[in-house]
């Protein structure tokens, strides 16, 4: 339960006192909202002592009489919007001035209650106003978070390209400066490092053309007949050089799938990533199992590894973006950070979700459910 | 008289920069304890005190390197400590250690831009070691 507070600036105490007689038990919900909303009522007689209140009570909501002892109310109306208050304004006015009703809404009056009104009127203008103010917060939340987010995740990006140039710059300048003396050779490991963090950059560069894809770029779905059976061998075949270095072995079993219907790229994404980490994070000679199971209203993708495995604390925080884990086990496997939350954008553009279920040392699983309706499973020719 | 040779701790993730570190401030005379993690670097503080300490802000956790800084200076008090990162400049997190309260807060002596040149790091050793 989330209370507004109204004030109400009337000379007329009748006005104030039937404004908070029958806004005392009133309250307002909507579906969207998560709360619902009640109010307190703060009277002021005249527009010098409504300043005062606005001042000291920050009202939400402000219910003015144009015609007032002292300043007026279009006064009032003004001074809040040159402090710049997060305050709606609704005009109640007896007279049916259009030269104050345009002036009060050009000061941002956003109502205007016609005196003398019934317990009705008023309620329905107060929940009309509630609405709006709860959309303006609420939007503005949005915007600020949006924009602490894009800031996070920008910073992160930076650090996470700026370290690989750091240790080429660093390489390079042992290079030129021919530290570690004249001959080449010297050299071998300096430059092999530097290729490697060259790769890694180039990695990540890729994963973030994915993840723009993804995140901004979707006016256009591709999509087409897709074999599943196909785009898992293609990950697996994609993988297989690293595979075959950490003697890793394969095993797909694909059940009750035909073709589907969807974007190759999008499941690309998906396969790749989690066919190329079961293989990271694996131990040598470990294995692999790609389960992919059709239902009449499922698609299931599993991808099992043999690997090291994460703690509960750690997979919590693994679809968030740069949120590489970072632990000894996991210090000279090379990674960008972007590629789960990558998949699990993907994932979601087809309704889907992902889960993981990982024992430390031992292994995990990642399993991705999209709804069939999604992607509409073409069976295979009889 | 032998001229002392001062025990170097440096902590960095980034095994690249840790060679590069380590590589030059050897060339420069030092010794050099070389550690990839923050674990690492608490087993080294807990046997050995080094004379002075680098320290990356990120590496198992986001503020590795402050909570380094913090464990140095509760078990060696004087031994002083640079926090030598990337993340400034991008994150807009701008601490620099002017104030009295500021370095009560992170603990550090001094804070330094990655990818320094080594000169300009045996100057800013040596500058803290008062040699």
């Amino acid at each position: 339960m989330a209370q507004l507070k109204v004030l109400v600036v009337d000379d007329e105490p009748g006005i104030r006192s039937g404004v908070a007689r029958i806004l005392r038990n009133f309250h307002v919900t909507y579906p969207f909202m998560d709360e619902d909303y009640t109010y307190e009522v703060i009277e002021a007689a005249t527009g010098e002592e409504g300043i005062e209140i606005v001042e000291r009570e920050k009202p939400d909501i402000m219910l003015l009489d144009n015609k007032l002892p002292g300043i007026q109310g279009v006064e009032v109306l003004e001074y809040v919007k040159k402090k710049n208050y997060d305050i709606v304004v609704a005009m109640i006015t007896s007279y049916a001035s259009l030269d104050i009703a345009v002036k009060a809404h050009n000061d941002g009056a956003t109502d205007f209650i016609p005196k003398p009104f019934t317990p009705q009127e008023l309620k329905s203008s107060i929940e009309q106003i509630t609405k709006q103010q709860y959309l303006k917060r609420i939007t503005h939340k949005l915007k600020v978070e949006g924009k602490k987010v894009r800031f996070q995740f920008l910073s992160v990006l930076s650090h996470e390209l700026k370290a690989p140039l750091n240790a080429i710059e660093g390489y390079l300048r042992m290079m030129q400066e021919r530290q570690m003396g004249e001959s080449v050779t010297e050299y071998e490991s300096a430059i092999e490092r530097s290729l490697q963090r060259i790769g890694s950059m180039r990695n990540l560069i890729m994963d973030l053309l994915d993840f723009t894809k993804v995140s901004f770029e979707r006016q256009v779905e591709k999509t087409r007949e897709l074999d599943l059976r196909e785009m898992v061998s293609m990950a697996i075949v994609t993988v297989s050089p690293y595979a075959i270095h950490k003697d890793i072995q394969f095993v797909t079993n694909i059940n009750g799938c035909g073709k589907i219907w969807a974007d190759p790229n999008d499941f690309e994404i998906i396969l790749n990533n989690l066919v190329s980490n079961a293989v990271k994070y694996n131990k040598s000679g470990g294995k692999v199992t790609v389960n992919v199971d059709c239902s009449e209203d499922e698609f299931t993708i599993s991808v099992a590894d043999t690997g090291i495995g994460m703690s509960k604390d750690e997979s919590k925080m693994l679809f968030e973006e740069f949120s590489r884990i970072r632990n000894d086990k996991t210090r000279n496997i090379s990674g960008s950070g972007l590629g789960l939350s990558i998949v699990k954008k993907v994932v979601e553009l087809y309704h889907g979700v992902i889960n993981v279920e990982s024992v430390a040392d031992s292994g995990t699983t990642f399993t991705v459910i999209i709804p069939m309706i999604q992607v509409q499973n073409i069976k295979a020719e009889i | 008289m032998n001229k002392k040779v001062f025990t170097v701790l440096v902590a960095d993730d980034d095994p690249d920069y840790l060679f590069q570190v380590a590589y030059h401030l050897r060339k420069l005379g030092y010794e050099v304890i070389p550690v990839e993690s923050q674990g690492e670097a608490e087993q080294v503080i807990s046997k050995i005190r080094p004379d002075i300490a680098i320290f990356d802000l990120m590496m198992e956790s986001d503020d590795s390197g402050f909570i380094l800084c913090y464990k140095l200076k509760r078990k060696y008090p004087d031994v002083p400590v640079i926090l030598a990162t990337a993340v400034a400049k991008e994150t807009g997190i701008t601490f620099s250690l002017n104030s009295e309260q500021e370095r009560d807060w992170i603990r550090a002596d001094l804070y330094l831009e990655k990818g320094i040149r080594p000169e300009q790091l045996d100057q800013e050793i040596k500058k803290l070691l008062k040699v």
